[in-house]
């Protein structure tokens, strides 16, 4: 394997975790739920799966825990912001704190020890094709979940009726309700894909990506796909090449401090957050444009009447 | 069983001072039931979390000391809030300020001069808010999000610190030790007490507290900032510009963040170092929630969670329990909070599915008698 062959590894797995996290959140603010807890997500899912493979042995096991912890996880959220209609970007907040400190308070026996990285799993034939095989068809079963999520979520929002529901709602939920959908059950479900998501792609940190359990391991990632979110314009396919994109500028970083290039590594470091912030401006510097991408309930509560 | 919610005819005033209370009722059961989760006697654990530290000189100094950066940087997000700017990189401008505000006993530190503590707190707070002021642009002239924006840049901060500790800024005298040069006496914020280490800082949070409830409660500015909040159309129909209000609010936030992150430099560590806050800038998130956004509250809300800090030090030795439980019940708090902030606007019904149906037909019984009279 050359050498190009490894840097590309290494940033489809540098991807992988921000196109779930991104695309779980994408279809809960699609629903007109802005939950930015996908941080606190992310890192219980990476807990409970790296606790579950070292109790069972079996990284399976581990990637369930992780989808299950960050789905309950969800769960809490979805109950204050839809339930008892407390403040979205709060409650998100709140979830993103208390995620990290109970991460924290679990992770603390798993601290330092080393863990069992998800096995690859070559496909008989596609493996084989040169360059592109090993890339793509001799990955970890969280890698094909990630794009069969990226292709199912752009089939299922835009081509059939249960999608065209959760967009109806994201767009007026006012409206919705009086066709009779029901927002609030709708909603709950879209918060808790999200949440699966959101535990998967921590699960993948810390089965896949570095399989170990470090405090705060999802360095901002959450943040990040909730950036990635806004940059795709709430479409599937792009949060698949804007999650590659990240991952290439964090590989990039991390390849450029090992070559010493005399930038301090700090400079080096900050920048994945750096260019989150430059990709944000751009894509939202037309306010038009925003306006018609963004959907319209956005972050909006929704009390129904009866 | 379902939950059902029915509005107010006007916001309860009872709730909305009870509710902060609730909230911190049911926090302490869930820690109670952590504590016996982790397999520790959940009345002595919750004791030595909540009382002991109250019971104690020094420890209350300490409260002080860490209520100070979150009261003042609660006061600033309180702003904010109220005005609808998602300002939650406090943590960056935070750092940013404690950066600037050393410039003068760092780099200038043979100059000695009563000027240098003045001129280390103007530094802070403007360098506190000219990092808010990127996230204040990029919203108000180029769209974009401050929520995503204003924490992007807490890392970019942190990693900012660290490298200047490790880099131009370390001390010759520090054994290679990534801090810098021990701030001189002239450069230390004054003790005001002579029982303990309680500084100027403490002063400044309670200054500025009382300084912005002044503002929100009797000021044309405070009612902008109100209307805005709670309509930006109706402000603009008032002449109030949304604009301008996100410069005010970022501005002002990230100086108070700043100074609050000077005075804890000069006050507290006395140098700077690679981490200089256990996540004040978040924290104080949850104190302007808890404060219910009012600064008095909030004064309140941040000697409560300054008690977390200091109550999670002290089980943290008599327990041998890891410091994060004071980042879970901080977590709890803020649920707790913002759940019990519903009954202020909302009646909470539960309502069993067996029973509704025989409520329903008493309503329309009711109705068809109502007619036939």
């Amino acid at each position: 394997m050359g050498i190009i062959e490894a840097i590309l590894l290494t940033v489809v797995t540098a991807a992988t975790p921000l196109v779930l996290a991104a695309i779980g959140e994408l279809v809960t603010e699609r629903a007109g739920v802005l939950n930015l807890g996908v941080e606190g997500m992310m890192i219980m899912g990476a807990v409970l799966a790296f606790a579950a493979t070292q109790a069972t042995g079996s990284p399976y096991v581990g990637i369930l825990a992780g989808i299950g912890g960050g789905a309950l996880f969800s769960l809490l959220f979805g109950f204050l912001t839809l339930t008892l209609v407390a403040n979205q970007v709060a409650t998100g907040l709140a979830l993103t704190i208390l995620g990290l400190g109970i991460s924290g308070q679990i992770g603390e026996a798993y601290v330092g020890m080393s863990g069992t990285k998800l096995p690859p799993i070559a496909i008989p034939g596609l493996s084989e094709i040169p360059y592109l095989g090993p890339l793509l068809f001799k990955q970890d079963l969280i890698f094909y979940i990630s794009i069969a999520l990226v292709i199912g979520v752009n089939w299922f929002l835009f081509r059939s009726r249960a999608g065209l529901k959760i967009r109806a709602i994201g767009d007026n939920h006012a409206s919705a309700h009086a066709l009779g959908i029901g927002v609030i059950r709708t909603r709950y479900l879209a918060v808790l894909f999200g949440g699966a998501c959101a535990g998967l792609a921590g699960a993948q940190l810390s089965l896949v990506y570095t399989p170990q359990w470090v405090e705060n391991m999802s360095a901002g990632r959450g943040w990040i796909a909730l950036a990635l979110v806004v940059f795709a314009s709430w479409r599937p396919w792009r949060v698949l090449a804007g999650g590659y994109l990240f991952g290439a500028v964090s590989i990039s970083q991390l390849h450029a401090q090992a070559l010493g290039l005399g930038i301090p590594s700090q400079f080096l470091s900050a920048l994945p957050y750096i260019a989150t912030v430059v990709v944000l401006v751009l894509i939202s510097h037309n306010r038009r444009m925003t306006l018609i991408n963004t959907p319209a309930s956005l972050g909006k509560p929704f009390v129904p009447d009866r | 069983m379902r939950i059902e919610l029915e509005k107010r005819p006007q916001a309860s005033v009872l709730y909305a001072v009870l509710s902060p209370f609730i909230a911190l009722v049911l926090t302490v059961i869930a820690g109670g039931i952590m504590f016996w989760l982790l397999g520790k006697d959940p009345v002595s654990a919750l004791y030595s979390f909540f009382v002991e530290p109250l019971l104690d000189v020094w420890s209350l100094h300490e409260i002080a000391i860490k209520a100070a950066p979150l009261i003042l940087i609660g006061v600033g997000l309180s702003i904010c809030y109220r005005s609808n700017n998602w300002n939650i990189g406090a943590e960056g401008q935070f750092i940013m300020g404690a950066i600037a505000g050393s410039i003068v006993p760092v780099v200038f530190h043979e100059w000695h001069s009563p000027l240098v503590l003045p001129l280390m707190l103007i530094f802070g707070m403007v360098g506190g808010a000219l990092y808010a002021a990127i996230p204040a642009f990029l919203k108000a002239n180029l769209n974009t999000n401050e929520i995503l924006s204003s924490l992007m840049l807490v890392y970019v901060a942190q990693f900012f610190l660290d490298w200047i500790v490790r880099g131009p800024w370390r001390s010759p005298e520090g054994y290679n030790f990534p801090v810098t040069r021990n701030f001189t006496p002239e450069a230390i914020l004054p003790e005001i007490l002579d029982s303990g280490r309680t500084n100027l800082g403490f002063v400044f949070a309670i200054v500025a507290a009382l300084l912005i409830w002044f503002m929100m409660r009797y000021t044309l500015k405070g009612f902008e900032i109100t209307v805005l909040g709670q309509s930006e159309r109706a402000g603009r129909f008032a002449g109030f510009s949304s604009r301008r209000m996100i410069w005010f609010s970022m501005l002002l936030s990230g100086a108070l963040a700043g100074l609050a992150g000077i005075s804890e430099v000069s006050g507290n560590i006395n140098k700077l170092q690679p981490i200089i806050s256990p996540g004040y800038g978040f924290t104080a998130i949850i104190v302007a929630f808890l404060g219910r956004l009012n600064p008095l509250g909030i004064i309140a809300a941040g000697l409560f969670l300054a008690l977390t800090y200091v109550g999670g030090e002290a089980v943290q030795l008599t327990l041998t329990v890891s410091d994060k439980v004071t980042r879970v019940f901080q977590g709890l708090l803020l649920f707790f909070v913002l759940s019990c902030d519903t009954l202020i606007l909302y009646k909470i019904r539960l309502v069993f599915p067996g029973r509704t149906a025989a409520v329903g037909q008493g309503a329309v019984q009711g109705a068809v008698q109502g007619g036939a009279e």
